[in-house]
């Protein structure tokens, strides 16, 4: 009974970070970036898809303004943050990333703080697009946690046609291989750019729509969902997407197996832990190249 | 060298004797900001000299803090005791955490430094008993209660952290870290140990990062995890050495008193303090990367 709970629950929770970490190590993968604005703009997209959705206008037009809301944010991010610093000239190479680093997250702290002024930091939970709860085996589940689940797989399954069937898809994934390789084949680098922030903006925007009806978000929690997706990109393997998801189930697992049997207190502290072991035995992480 | 003199001499001059002209409000904010600034300038010897992206200051500090409250509190040390053995436990734990981490580079350092803010963070909770968790731990001792004491305390250790820090910077120590931080094969080859190197930069940074937080403390009365580990402690002091100017040593200095400053003016705002001072943080970074002291001082002088 609360094996079965653990294993529907961690499951709900895990297909939750999937989503969420992918497109971090998406944009990791193609560009480089390390977005730290991350958490903040899951934050942005679950306030304003709670906010539309609290006129009347109903839980999906609101899930749409959210999404609409993370994909402004994220183009906003590439174009005015990390674009100029990436082609900066006086910022040298080998300190461009941690320029983009601390800019990203002066802009995520920028945003967190604007939500917090404008919508208060109480958290905040959106109206799920599913309402009722169904028994499976004699747990009792929330229709909104299972389609939590099953949207969080369309989108990751949706992605996944995207990069390996579609012409524009390859175009990104050859990015990531070798980004001068496919200047020379005429392909322009910034549109792919451009690309890839949309798709993160989507993906980010769902996560972060579906978080704040599956558990509640205010706008405290940036920095924690920053930070959650970091390691489990970091355990899976920097930009490796399969590895970013088998890590999402890692941690999703043992977190709540943490809660449920020891103490929900501490449900994040096994996972450091374990992220501290790989990084120091296996430091390019679960499926990671070097 | 005496263009970083002049600068420097006639400002620390202002600072001594603005005890004659202003309020206890504006020196005690100062006294806060001048431990900022050594907190600030250890991180600048390590990121801006060893090219290692320390994420977690907070973890050095820290433990700093709470060896030092935790002996006075239980065992009724006496402060300058407790300030030594906090300055020792955050060089022995920023050893445990370099030795193995300096293996990894980039972002997996800055990650693992990120993890060690999280586990302390959690420790301390977690033991709230012996800790006194999120509330704090209240000390009997305090360094002073006169204002000026407090503040001359605060101003004579910036200055000579300070010094140390700078002078190290500028000494063939300092070089050979700039050399490792950027092209650490090279600097190899040339015959440096780099990873002894970098591992005396992350010590040194440790003890002053330690000392800082215990004297803190120690100045405040209580340690508490939202004062000296919260990641957002280390992410203050990361904005404040970018923002006064990486590789300077000095700058980190102005960038943490401007941004305690910078905090208190715009207080009236309220929430949106935060938004304006990041704004205006990142506004320096995109377009005068150098930061406020990087034309003045840049030590590689590249400009």
């Amino acid at each position: 009974m609360l094996g079965l709970q653990i294993l529907i629950d961690g499951f709900a929770i895990s297909s939750l970070y999937a989503l969420g970490a992918i497109g971090f190590t998406l944009i990791f993968g193609v560009s480089g970036v390390l977005n730290l604005s991350h958490g903040a703009i899951m934050v942005v997209a679950a306030v304003i898809a709670w906010w539309v959705g609290g006129f009347g206008s109903g839980p999906y037009l609101g899930a749409l303004a959210g999404v609409a809301a993370s994909l402004a944010c994220a183009f906003f991010t590439y174009r005015v943050i990390v674009r100029p610093i990436q082609n900066s000239r006086a910022i040298p190479r080998e300190e461009k990333e941690i320029f983009v680093l601390t800019a990203t997250l002066l802009w995520g702290i920028m945003l967190q703080e604007a939500t917090a002024y404008f919508f208060t930091n109480n958290p905040k939970t959106v109206r799920p697009l599913v309402e009722g709860v169904i028994m499976i085996l004699g747990v009792r589940t929330p229709l909104n946690e299972i389609l939590t689940a099953l949207l969080s797989w369309i989108a990751i399954g949706l992605l996944y046609l995207l990069v390996n069937r579609t012409r524009t898809g390859k175009s990104l994934l050859a990015a990531s291989m070798n980004p001068r390789g496919l200047t020379l084949l005429g392909f322009e680098l910034s549109s792919i750019y451009v690309l890839v922030w949309a798709i993160y903006g989507v993906l980010a925007g769902i996560a972060g729509v579906l978080l704040g009806a599956f558990l509640g978000v205010s706008s405290d929690n940036a920095g924690v969902l920053t930070a959650s997706a970091f390691s489990i990109v970091v355990l899976g393997g920097l930009g490796s997407v399969s590895g970013s998801l088998i890590a999402a189930y890692v941690v999703g697992y043992l977190e709540t197996m943490t809660a449920y049997l020891v103490n929900p207190s501490i449900r994040t502290v096994p996972v450091l832990l374990l992220l501290v072991a790989v990084v120091y035995v296996r430091p390019q992480g679960l499926l990671g190249r070097r | 060298m005496t263009r970083v003199l002049l600068i420097v001499l006639p400002a620390l001059l202002v600072m001594a004797l603005l005890p004659l002209g202003v309020g206890g409000y504006i020196l005690g904010l100062l006294t806060l900001g001048y431990y900022y600034a050594v907190f600030a300038m250890s991180w600048d010897l390590l990121f801006g000299f060893a090219g290692e992206v320390n994420f977690g200051p907070s973890f050095l500090i820290g433990v700093g803090a709470y060896t030092a409250a935790l002996l006075n509190h239980y065992w009724l040390w006496p402060i300058p005791v407790c300030l030594a053995a906090g300055a020792v436990a955050a060089v022995a734990a920023g050893a445990v955490l370099a030795v193995p981490a300096l293996r990894l580079t980039g972002p997996y350092f800055g990650l693992v430094t990120l993890v060690a803010v999280l586990l302390l963070q959690n420790v301390l909770v977690l033991f709230a008993g012996i800790t006194g968790g999120e509330i704090g731990l209240d000390l009997p001792d305090v360094l002073a209660i006169d204002e000026n004491t407090n503040y001359y305390y605060a101003l004579a250790f910036m200055t000579v952290s300070g010094g140390i820090l700078f002078g190290l910077s500028r000494s063939p120590v300092g070089l050979i870290l700039q050399a490792s931080g950027q092209d650490a094969i090279e600097a190899a080859a040339l015959g440096f140990n780099v990873a002894k190197h970098k591992l005396t930069a992350f010590c040194i940074s440790a003890f002053f990062s330690g000392l800082a937080g215990a004297m803190l403390i120690f100045y405040l009365g209580t340690a508490s995890v939202g004062t000296v580990v919260d990641i957002a402690v280390g992410v203050n002091v990361i904005i404040a050495a970018v923002l006064g100017g990486r590789r300077t040593i000095i700058g980190a200095a102005v960038g943490a008193i401007f941004l305690i400053g910078a905090g208190e003016i715009l207080r009236p705002l309220g929430q949106l303090s935060t938004f304006v001072v990041s704004a205006v943080a990142l506004i320096v970074i995109l377009f005068f990367p150098g930061g406020f002291m990087g034309r003045l001082l840049q030590a590689g002088g590249r400009e």
